[in-house]
């Protein structure tokens, strides 16, 4: 048995309030003429500036779940959550769709390009939903961030042309061109070979350093979740610490 | 104001993007703009067309004539004048014109004959619409001539050997001492074999005692607001029975208006044509609109997770619908002034006319209205689909 995730570092340690804090959260799904269903249960977790996290779970055993409510897709149905110190309990849902905008970046595993857009149009959509500066140099901003992921030759691409590496590195630059205080990466290399996954991975954990953004992963590939700094397992909707090996 | 333009860049982008399937959407609802806005201008530059003839022929709404035919039989015409002239005066009307046909000699290259000649004041002509083809309609300086000026009609045009108007060119009215007049203009033939025919001034007529044999009795025409022709008419009615006897006055709405607008059941038949034209594309657009929406679940998933707001999800579809039907609209209101101004359609439409009706604005209106309120319609349904679809479900689409 593997003991509850204990990792909620002191606050004494750090005087800086979390990015994201998680108390006992659950998450239950009403089935008609069945026992609700417990997705996720007494989840303690926070994450803050910087960190690289990785969660590792069987199919089913809430990780998507736990990643779309950290993303505000979605909100937990008991405990307590806040985003940026603020009780996500209390935001509406268009305060919790700008806030995911402004501060949090998906990656997907199936990319989720969209299609018939160019890579620089791919890049630059989450621009459109920003204000000021970020929205009216859109253009010139998703280019860099392209040319940092090295695409940035390929910026006029439709995404059907390009290989999966690629389309993943595409995802990755559109993820970070808002720079979101949050990556959350859903099995990022679920979809690409081994050594084209080693090499997105480590893009993404050098931008995400760079960028100093927090990373969670979650993933069911132990090399992908070697390179994050703390790891966890999910276990029937209980969270836990997770030993590598394990 | 970043949003709205945010908003519109988007819509503009997937308009783009998804060129070939909004292409096939608008052509659709361009065609069925242009349908309506041909049907539309046509209808109205008919209407205009007709009302144009109607009004050359029976005077502008509201046009009441008086006229009086004494049960004696005898038309007493300097009597009947004054009190036609009486009328006028006593009830303040501020447009007015005698019409009295007589005959008039005059002297042409081949020989003297008489011309009907319609005796009017200068009104006659804004009231009658009355089109020239050369030269001008009485003005006040016709009026202080020490000659009398005359319309005439092309016929007599032709018999005085089409005479340059610019020379001032006269005629001889044919009297014990001939009088010299000036013809102002010409008007076309009221038909193709029509005689010659003149038109002068009352004061010309009875300045130089030019009294022909009365062709019809005298009467007065007055152009009045519409809400008062029918009591007014009745007024005066009222007045010339008692000087002439009971009966012996005829005042009546003679405009093409008179029994209620002939031509409302025609623009209401046309306006049915139309709007079922337009809806007939509406619902090819909407049925569009809602595949194209379910085939986008996954892609509002995924800009749901940028940070769109639903509101913002449920304007973009909404405004993509309208960019799109707006530059239909403008593709098919384009494709209508295109039919209705072409030279064949004009020919049809305005047989007769010499004041061709513009394209109506009214219509163009109409149809970019019709666009943008079809665009709004037909987004409306798919916005809320949009809206409402579950950002986790979409996403794993």
């Amino acid at each position: 048995m593997t003991a509850p995730a204990t990792s909620r570092t002191p606050a004494a340690q750090h005087p800086e309030p979390p990015l994201v804090a998680l108390e006992r959260v659950e998450r239950t799904v009403l089935i008609p003429d069945h026992e609700p269903l417990r997705i996720l249960q007494g989840v303690d977790l926070e994450i803050r500036i910087g960190d690289h996290l990785s969660i590792v779970g069987r199919s089913g055993s809430g990780k998507s779940t736990l990643l779309n409510i950290l993303g505000l897709l979605d909100v937990p149905t008991g405990g307590t959550m806040s985003f940026g110190g603020v009780p996500v309990r209390s935001m509406s849902e268009k305060r919790r769709a700008l806030t995911r905008g402004a501060r949090v970046g998906f990656i997907f595993q199936q990319f989720n390009l969209l299609p018939g857009r160019t890579a620089l149009e791919n890049v630059m959509t989450p621009l459109l939903y920003a204000r000021g500066k970020q929205f009216w140099q859109r253009e010139r901003l998703a280019t860099e961030m392209l040319g940092l992921v090295g695409l940035g030759d390929r910026l006029r691409e439709k995404p059907h042309k390009l290989s999966g590496g690629e389309q993943q590195r595409i995802a990755i630059a559109r993820a970070l061109v808002r720079s979101p205080q949050l990556i959350l990466a859903d099995e990022p290399t679920g979809a690409l070979d081994i050594e084209t996954g080693q090499s997105v991975m480590k893009l993404l954990d050098d931008v995400a350093r760079e960028s100093g953004a927090a990373l969670v992963t979650i993933t069911h590939d132990p090399n992908v979740a070697a390179l994050a700094h703390r790891h966890y397992r999910l276990h029937n909707g209980v969270l836990v610490d997770g030993e590598l090996a394990a | 104001m970043t949003g709205l333009i945010a908003a519109l860049v988007e819509a503009w982008s997937e308009l783009r993007i998804h060129k070939t399937r909004v292409l096939l959407a608008l052509i659709g609802v361009a065609l069925s703009v242009a349908a309506l806005t041909t049907v539309v201008g046509l209808g109205n530059m008919s209407r205009e067309a007709m009302v144009q003839t109607q009004e050359q022929q029976g005077g502008r709404a509201a046009t009441v004539t008086a006229e009086v035919f004494p049960a004696s039989g005898e038309i007493d015409v300097p009597q009947v004048r004054e009190a036609l002239e009486g009328l006028v005066e006593r009830y303040g009307v501020e447009h007015s014109s005698l019409r009295y046909q007589t005959s008039v000699p005059f002297q042409f290259p081949d020989g003297v004959s008489t011309a009907e000649t319609m005796v009017v004041d200068r009104g006659y002509g804004t009231m009658r619409r009355v089109d020239l083809s050369l030269g001008h309609w009485f003005t006040p300086t016709d009026e202080q001539r020490l000659a009398p000026a005359v319309i005439v009609n092309e016929a007599f045009h032709q018999r005085l050997g089409l005479p340059d108007l610019q020379q001032n060119p006269a005629v001889q009215i044919v009297r014990e001492r001939s009088i010299a007049a000036t013809v102002a203009g010409v008007v076309p033939n009221q038909w193709p074999e029509a005689p010659p025919q003149a038109m002068m001034l009352a004061g010309h007529y009875d300045a130089w005692a030019l009294g022909g044999e009365a062709l019809m009795p005298p009467a007065m025409e007055m152009w009045v607001p519409e809400e008062i022709a029918e009591p007014l008419a009745a007024a005066m009615s009222s007045d010339l029975g008692a000087q002439f006897g009971p009966g012996s006055a005829q005042v009546y709405r003679s405009d093409y208006a008179a029994f209620g607008d002939p031509f409302e059941s025609i623009q209401l038949a046309v306006g049915g044509i139309a709007g079922l034209v337009l809806l007939l594309g509406a619902v090819g657009l909407l049925n569009i609109s809602m595949v194209t929406v379910r085939y986008r679940v996954r892609e509002v998933g995924i800009r749901r997770s940028f940070g769109a707001t639903g509101g913002r999800i449920f304007f973009g579809v909404m405004l993509e619908s309208v960019v799109a039907t707006f530059v239909a609209g403008v593709v098919g209101v384009m494709l209508a002034v295109a039919v209705v101004k072409s030279p064949w359609v004009q020919d049809v439409i305005a047989a007769g006319v010499s004041e061709l009706p513009p394209f109506p604005l009214e219509a163009a209106l109409i149809g970019l209205g019709a666009a943008t309120v079809v665009g709004a319609l037909a987004g409306l349904i798919p916005a809320v689909v949009a809206v409402r679809v579950k950002v986790i479900d979409a996403i794993r689409y």
